[in-house]
């Protein structure tokens, strides 16, 4: 970052330059700081401190390949370019990938597809897209015609975060890259108190996870996160080093991690979620693995232990389960 | 990437709850103490305990329980998780010396009343048993009057409130009570009219709205721990029910303040000189403003204008969540459940033997339930947070410039520092010329919690009582 060494001009209104150059008008006040800034100087700290969290942390090595989770949006269009243009400044030495999920929901992907294959274009990085179709067999469009319109979600939630994971797998990327802001980690975390899912929120402010699943109250939190920052923009960030700082007590019974039998993907099941949802598409039993039914896991199972209350272990996310 | 719930037809609101419903219905549950076999609609309309009588109902509906208890059911519900709390972690032992801190709200106003009922019921047992062996404990209430740090003057409505609260002690007897009316600022130093303007100084010093209304928290506990060691209590007994701590589950972590909050949460906090108990700690705030209204206990509001700061905008958040999911206060709680406490969360070991072998006894159950918890050294001087080894500042400036306000803001918690303490040096100088010396006691005197828990190790040994001990 060149910092000018600039005598401080003062023009009529006195302190109305950038706080950092001291030159060029302020283009804007920063959210995270409140601080006056030109524009020139936003993208140069801005780029910097993106750069800090990668050397400090030590997340890419030289000659990795990094699949950028990429779905169209600003943040993973930001991300595409940030990493491209620090891989390059600084020599990274990193091959990097622009990977994009086609959930095969007729109308809905194409604009941000759109957006991505212009992003290959622009940054130069090449473009793979992985479609539900190839993954699992399945486009959105073809299970919502199998199931309706209720549960739909609970598919694509669990077949969205398969597919990065999947997709990179399918590349042979080293690391995956996706766009998760602070927002979002302080928005998971806060979510994670409010769901009851102690597991997930030991798991979630670490630099190299991000996991979403749909939910209505998403909703109030974001509403609530969007007022907080407005009366304290540094909440935000306060929340994530909370979320660092929680010490769980090592006599919560945290789920197991193994891998599915069928598939080898992570998960706290004999099967995983993906599995169970899709034997029951091809089995023409969509009800499989939604809500209180009884399902496959509960047959495989034998170590599942009679209930009277029909509490199905199926029903819930992956790795979200205490034993 | 995520679902925008509105655009989606698939209701997954009720998916979600779904996939969330068998803890959460775990938890409504647990909160009932009632078998939830039966389903929730109500056909023949009974109350679900005793299934005898009607179920009473709040006018414009009282959520979630409401129409399923009969008032005596619900009563009894709610005493039994009051009498749970107390009991099983050794809250109130037969020696102990209580004070119940009294705000005029429905949660102070149920603790008051619970606690109350607990002592007359001891009283009668007393009274009727031939050999006297199990002695009552005693109960003072306090008030702490804040009116000084919102209102200008002296304040018609503020001095009707106070008179209220008088008449209102003096009706729970008997046993009979002692009313601690305190004036928050007769925590500073000097005479009455000295403390109202240190006290109005040292508000004023802080500009952030929160760490205003956070500060004034820290001095209330100030308070109260001052009523408590000047009259002789051996406990301070707070209303703070499952909705408050969710409220404070979700500021802390907003505060930046994840280390400490499992200190807050717990049913017993020993880090002061009379510990710090919760027992409606598993009440929701609804259940006891129901309470209030089935009683008809009376409440008393005081004249404070709400202030609109971080902690507001939470209360809102979380009444909010409860309105869409009755559970969701229970949740939030529970899941800060799962935090790791301090070792001072737990009621110290009693080695006198004048206190009943049974108590000692359930105080020594109560206190193997905290394994592994953890022991912290320091604490920050403003909120008494526990602070976490590695990030206790170290103070690498020449030793001259070391002033004692600075001192005393380099070992205070990140959040205090950031939301508490005035930024400009010279700021800071006036502000910590002006706290409150318990405050600043707390600073220099190294770790009050620590030489307490070190005299605990070798009480057995000391032949004298110290007399170094304030």
């Amino acid at each position: 970052m060149e910092e000018t060494a600039a005598k401080p001009r003062r023009s009529g209104g006195g302190g109305r330059q950038c706080c950092i150059c001291h030159e060029r008008r302020p283009a804007l006040k920063r959210p995270k700081t409140l601080e006056q800034i030109c524009r020139e100087c936003f993208y140069a700290v801005f780029e910097e401190e993106i750069h800090q969290v990668i050397v400090e942390n030590q997340l890419f090595k030289p000659g990795e390949r990094i699949g950028i989770g990429a779905s169209g949006g600003k943040d993973s269009t930001v991300l595409a370019y940030v990493l491209s243009e620090l891989n390059k400044r600084h020599n990274y030495g990193l091959d990097l990938f622009l990977l994009s999920v086609d959930e095969g929901i007729t109308g809905y992907r194409d604009d941000s597809l759109e957006t991505v294959k212009r992003n290959e274009v622009q940054y130069g990085l090449p473009l793979k897209i992985v479609s539900y179709k190839d993954l699992y067999g399945w486009t959105m469009d073809e299970i919502v015609k199998m199931i309706g319109l209720k549960n739909n979600c609970t598919f694509c939630g669990v077949f969205r975060r398969q597919a990065l994971d999947r997709g990179a797998a399918l590349l042979k990327v080293d690391k995956l890259a996706t766009g998760h802001n602070a927002d979002d980690i302080a928005e998971t975390v806060l979510l994670n108190i409010l769901r009851g899912d102690i597991a997930r929120l030991s798991r979630c402010t670490s630099i190299t996870t991000g996991i979403y699943s749909p939910n209505a109250y998403r909703g109030f939190a974001r509403e609530f996160i969007k007022d907080l920052e407005r009366i304290r923009p540094r909440a935000i960030l306060d929340i994530i080093k909370s979320g660092e700082d929680f010490r769980i007590a090592t006599s919560t019974k945290m789920p197991e991690q193994g891998t599915c039998e069928r598939c080898g993907y992570i998960s706290s099941q004999k099967w995983c979620k993906a599995c169970v949802l899709l034997e029951g598409l091809n089995r023409g039993m969509p009800k499989l693995g939604i809500g209180r039914s009884r399902g496959l896991n509960s047959n495989q199972m034998k170590t599942d232990k009679p209930t009277s209350r029909t509490k199905s272990i199926e029903s819930k996310q992956c790795g979200s389960l205490d034993f | 990437m995520a679902c925008n719930g509105s655009a989606c037809q698939s209701g997954c609101y009720k998916n979600g709850d779904e996939l969330a419903a068998p803890e959460e219905g775990g938890a409504a549950a647990a909160s009932n103490s009632n078998s939830n076999s039966s389903s929730n609609g109500s056909g023949n309309n009974l109350c679900v305990k005793c299934k005898v009588k009607e179920p009473f109902t709040v006018a414009g509906g009282g959520g979630g329980e409401d129409g399923r208890f009969c008032a005596e059911c619900f009563r009894s519900n709610l005493f039994g998780k009051f009498r749970h709390a107390v009991t099983s972690n050794a809250m109130i032992g037969p020696t102990d010396n209580v004070l119940v801190a009294f705000s005029g709200g429905p949660a102070s106003r149920v603790a008051l009343q619970f606690v109350h009922e607990l002592q007359y019921k001891a009283q009668k047992n007393f009274d009727a048993s031939r050999d006297r062996s199990l002695p009552v404990f005693g109960v003072g209430v306090a008030f702490v009057d804040e009116s000084a740090a919102h209102l200008p003057s002296s304040d018609k409505a503020m001095d009707q409130a106070i008179e209220d609260v008088k008449s209102l002690v003096l009706e729970l007897s008997p046993p009979a009570k002692e009313l601690h009316h305190f004036p928050i600022e007769s925590i500073c130093s000097g005479d009455s009219s000295d403390q109202r303007e240190k006290l109005k100084e040292v508000l004023n010093a802080v500009t952030d709205a929160t760490g205003k209304e956070d500060f004034l928290v820290h001095l209330r506990m100030l308070a109260l721990q001052k009523i408590a060691s000047e009259n002789g209590y051996t406990r301070v007994v707070l209303g703070s029910c499952t909705s408050r701590i969710a409220c404070h589950v979700i500021s802390a972590t907003v505060k930046g303040r994840g280390y400490s909050l499992p200190a807050d949460i717990q049913y017993v906090d020993a880090r002061w000189e009379a510990p710090v108990v919760l027992p409606l700690h598993d009440c929701l705030a609804q259940e006891l403003n129901m309470l209030c209204h089935l009683d008809g206990l009376k409440t008393i509001e005081l004249p404070y204008e709400p202030q609109s700061t971080i902690n507001s905008l939470i209360s809102s958040f979380v009444a909010l969540l409860q309105e869409e999911n009755p559970s969701r206060e229970s949740t939030i709680v529970r899941t800060a459940g799962k935090l790791t406490p301090f070792a001072f969360n737990r009621i110290p070991e009693i080695n006198d033997t004048n206190v009943p072998l049974a108590t000692r006894r359930r105080q020594k159950r109560s206190s193997l339930k905290l394994n592994g918890s953890i022991s912290s050294e320091s604490f920050c001087p403003m909120c008494y947070s526990p602070l976490i080894q590695s990030k206790v500042q170290a103070l690498d400036t020449p030793e001259a410039s070391k002033t004692n306000s600075y001192i005393f803001g380099s070992s205070c918690c990140s959040s205090c520092r950031f939301q508490i303490l005035p930024q400009d040096p010279l700021c800071m100088e006036h502000f910590y010329s002006h706290l409150p010396p318990p405050l600043v006691a707390r600073a220099s005197s190294g770790n009050a919690h620590d030489i307490r828990s070190l005299r605990e190790h070798i009480q057995d040994y000391l032949l004298l009582d110290s007399d170094n001990e304030q």
